[in-house]
């Protein structure tokens, strides 16, 4: 055995000899990631730490990241010797005072809150037998929401750090070889093959060398770097430290947004965990490199995502793409050649290097090795961030993972791609999610956000609303999307507000076309997907809005009104009056309600007021004529 | 001295030092590609305008001539359905941000908006797009020329000639998106800032941006 690996053995058996006593206590794991903390994971994590020093109870309570169960947040794992590990969704003050109590104190594991054990076991069903979790196959989240991310013990006791210690044994152009031939894909978006981008770095001639991780998440529903960032910062370091080896860098960089402040608080504790261990630093392992990782926190500009407008802004220029080639991996950061993968990406590279490039291929596609974690959003039953082989079709995802559409309405339409993306329709539902797939069909992979959409989805609005955020965000330079993206944003501001006119959604689709084919940047270039695909399928939905000024999805504020049907109204009950909060809804002679027309801003609240009572609010599109204030 | 190329342009032989750009290849040779933000100097170039496309026989899709290296045997085509289309379009959007009254402006005669739209016969009016203009003040402070953002197409010669060959550094590009505008360090008037009036902006903007004042009469 190498020196090496003789090292790195030992710092695992040091890692399980302190994590030995700790790990055979009853254990207490609560997700305090961004999203449990959002839906009150710190005050359960009080609950648990109070119970515990209450009953004076030999309990450890920790915090891990995130399980990626959005929609089941805040989650609790516990771990006591006799049962299985248990996992609890949706847990409040109330269930955490009950679990302290009836299990950790008494013995009973509250099976009435328990969602699925970890393990398999006789009593109770694991994440496995559930359609998502069959469904799911994890290797970069694998770790989330099971380990603590500010304790590299825990990383190190699941062989964390062992494929850098491999790597270290290997000439770096046998691991640029490995990677290329497992066929990884950079996660970020436009899926260039990593090892390649390796190759070409390695094979400049230049004094400085560097690797930089692009954690500047910035696609409106897309979370999956944070979560990552989160749970789980050893992997992406371990990637990160593989990368900078193969290529020949001495120092890596993690761009992370200033918006992720949890994320960088628990980076620089894995970095000052990592260097304490050796792994970072001079001298790596005994190996004789040496490398060096700093963190540089994002500006804020979306744009930054982009490796041009990234180095830029390091840099101290204002964060705008320039023209490639060259590419950054000739001629980047400082002038120098520089790699720039994403968290998703690095985080691969451990797992490949452990078990070779055949068992990375034979996950996924031949074209998209692997898997795709998405962050599964919208009008879908179970929200969250999931992990699945590549080729898994859009109807799987939807209906297997995420559980299928909320309240039985009926699917329209899924976003994929964040607000670059295109929006598919049902006939694309049995689409394999992969890089090229995608393309074809106008989407993309991009960051892998994923927005579900049910019939009360008006499309128009969807590629307004998507065209607006990237609008805002065009840093201004180029021709096309500066005046492109608000020429199209104008015409669709105009359709959904019933102004537009037959004419405009051709010359939509020409500006379209134009502002991709003749943009400088892959921002500019991807703005137009949303509108071109929702033009392609749902070209219909235009027309409507246009030429009968009706919004068929009810949802475009200005081509819709609020009345009250008198036959489901009942005289007894107010409550939509007290809702209205400009006095619109008002009570007749009859005693049945109505709404004044010109006093109603359409703010929605005595339709969700009545839903759960008698349906009587309800919108119609086109809008009523509003004469003299009273509505026929 | 680099090695001498020979590459076709509408048909035309010419040669050229391998890995100078197209643009300006092509322009020495008395072919005219239509072009804004393109300078001769710089080794990075902007290409911002986005109206210098061509037609490259083996490449998939419409490429900007500032940013093309001409290799040997290169075959160029400086118009083609798409490339026309593109060079209108992003025509057309600069125009649909720019204040027209040609006859009111003191570049009229002498603006490259108008010489683009005489050789591709385009319009010098909205025809497709609505108008994005907001007007913004006139900064009319320089005793030597004034400044008319409105008329501006962030070609960013300006600033480069105000850096590169004045040396100065009072003006740059300034906000974001449509916002985007040059001027001198926290938008004060150009007469408060470092600027010498030396006028290297004035004779490197392409249209009525910057404009010397003798000539408004």
């Amino acid at each position: 055995m190498s020196a090496v690996l003789e090292r790195y053995e030992a710092l695992k058996r040091q890692a399980e000899q302190t994590l030995t006593a700790r790990l055979e206590k009853p254990r207490v794991l609560v997700g305090t990631a961004t999203c449990g903390r959002a839906a009150g994971a710190l005050k359960v994590l009080e609950v648990f730490r109070e119970g515990v020093a209450q009953h004076g109870l030999d309990v450890e309570v920790e915090e891990v990241g995130c399980l990626g169960y959005c929609y089941a947040e805040p989650t609790v794992i516990i771990y006591k010797p006799g049962f299985p590990p248990l996992c609890y969704m949706n847990v409040d003050e109330g269930i955490a005072s009950r679990l302290v109590t009836d299990y950790l104190v008494g013995g009973d594991p509250c099976f009435d809150f328990a969602y699925a054990a970890l393990e398999p076991n006789d009593v109770f069903p694991t994440l496995a037998d559930y359609p998502r979790g069959f469904s799911e196959q994890r290797i970069i989240l694998a770790d989330c929401g099971l380990i603590n991310p500010e304790d590299i013990n825990q990383y190190l006791q699941r062989d964390g750090y062992r494929a850098l210690a491999k790597a270290l044994s290997m000439a770096p152009e046998e691991i640029i070889g490995e990677i290329k031939a497992s066929g990884l894909r950079g996660r970020g978006g436009a899926g260039f093959p990593t090892g390649v981008k390796w190759e070409i770095c390695r094979s400049k001639e230049a004094d400085e060398k560097y690797v930089i991780c692009n954690a500047d998440e910035g696609d409106p529903g897309a979370f999956m770097d944070r979560a990552l960032l989160e749970s789980t910062p050893h992997q992406l370091l371990e990637g990160l430290i593989i990368a900078g080896y193969a290529v020949g860098a001495k120092q890596g960089y993690i761009y992370v947004r200033a918006e992720y402040p949890l994320a960088i608080e628990r980076l620089k504790t894995a970095l000052a965990q990592a260097r304490e261990k050796g792994l970072l630093g001079e001298n790596i392992l005994g190996s004789g490199f040496s490398f060096a990782i700093d963190l540089f926190q994002g500006s804020g500009a979306f744009v930054c995502g982009e490796e041009t407008a990234l180095i830029a802004s390091m840099e101290g220029r204002a964060g705008i793409p320039s023209h490639r080639p060259p590419f950054p991996a000739e001629k980047g950061f400082r002038g120098k050649p520089t790699v720039i993968n994403n968290v998703k990406t690095l985080s691969y590279v451990p797992h490949i290097i452990r078990n070779g490039a055949e068992w990375f291929r034979s996950i996924g596609t031949p074209s998209s090795p692997g898997t795709a974690v998405l962050a599964l959003a919208g009008k879908v039953v179970g929200t969250g961030l999931v992990e699945v082989p590549m080729g898994t079709t859009l109807r799987t995802l939807i209906y297997d993972v995420g559980g299928g559409i909320k309240n039985d309405k009926a699917f329209k339409a899924v976003q994929i791609g964040g607000p670059s993306g295109g929006c598919l329709p049902e006939s694309a539902l049995d689409l394999p999610i992969d890089f090229d797939s995608l393309q074809q069909a106008g989407a993309m992979m991009g960051s892998g956000g994923v927005v579900v959409l049910d019939e009360d989805d008006c499309m128009v609005e969807i590629a307004r609303y998507f065209l607006e955020f990237t609008q805002k965000e065009s840093c201004g330079k180029c021709t096309f999307c500066r005046l492109g993206t608000r020429q199209m944003l104008e015409i669709l501001t105009d359709i959904t507000k019933g102004r537009g006119k037959l004419e405009d959604i051709d010359l939509l689709q020409e500006i379209a076309e134009d502002v991709k084919a003749g943009s400088l940047c892959g921002l500019g270039k991807t703005a137009p997907n949303p509108v071109l695909t929702t033009l392609r399928f749902f070209r219909h939905e235009y027309e409507i809005h246009v030429k009968e000024g009706r919004c068929p999805a009810l949802m475009c504020k200005d081509l819709i009104s609020y009345v009250i049907d008198p036959k489901k109204c009942r005289k007894l009950c107010d409550a939509c009056v007290g809702s209205c909060p400009v006095e619109a809804v008002y009570t007749r002679p009859d005693q049945l309600k109505a709404i004044d027309l010109e006093k109603c801003v359409k703010c929605d609240n005595c339709l969700v007021t009545c839903l759960p009572l008698y349906q009587a609010v309800i919108k119609v599109s086109p809008p009523l004529k509003v004469e003299g204030g009273q509505d026929k | 001295m680099s090695r001498q190329v020979t590459i076709t342009i509408d048909g035309q032989q010419v040669t050229a030092a391998e890995g100078d750009k197209l643009l300006w290849v092509a322009l020495d040779h008395g072919i005219y590609i239509p072009h804004l933000c393109g300078i001769r100097e710089k080794e990075h170039p902007d290409a911002s305008c986005r109206l210098c496309f061509v037609e490259v026989e083996g490449l998939p899709n419409p490429v900007t001539s500032c940013t093309l290296p001409v290799k040997e045997g290169m075959v160029v085509r400086t118009r083609s359905e798409r490339v026309d289309r593109l060079v209108r379009t992003a025509f057309e959007l600069l125009l649909s941000n720019h204040r027209l009254s040609c006859a009111k402006c003191g570049k009229n005669g002498r603006c490259e908006l108008q010489k683009i739209a005489q050789e591709r016969g385009l319009k010098l009016k909205l025809t497709r797009m609505r108008s994005l203009l907001v007007e913004k003040p006139v900064d009319d402070s320089p005793e030597k020329f004034y400044y008319d953002p409105n008329r501006c197409v962030l070609c960013g010669r300006c600033v480069w000639a105000d850096r590169e060959k004045a040396k100065i550094g009072a003006i740059g590009f300034v906000r974001r998106g449509m916002d985007r505008r040059v001027a001198a360090f926290w938008e004060q008037p150009l007469a408060d800032s470092p600027c010498i009036e030396c006028l290297a902006c004035v004779e490197a903007c392409p249209v009525g941006a910057l404009v010397a004042k003798e000539m408004k009469e």
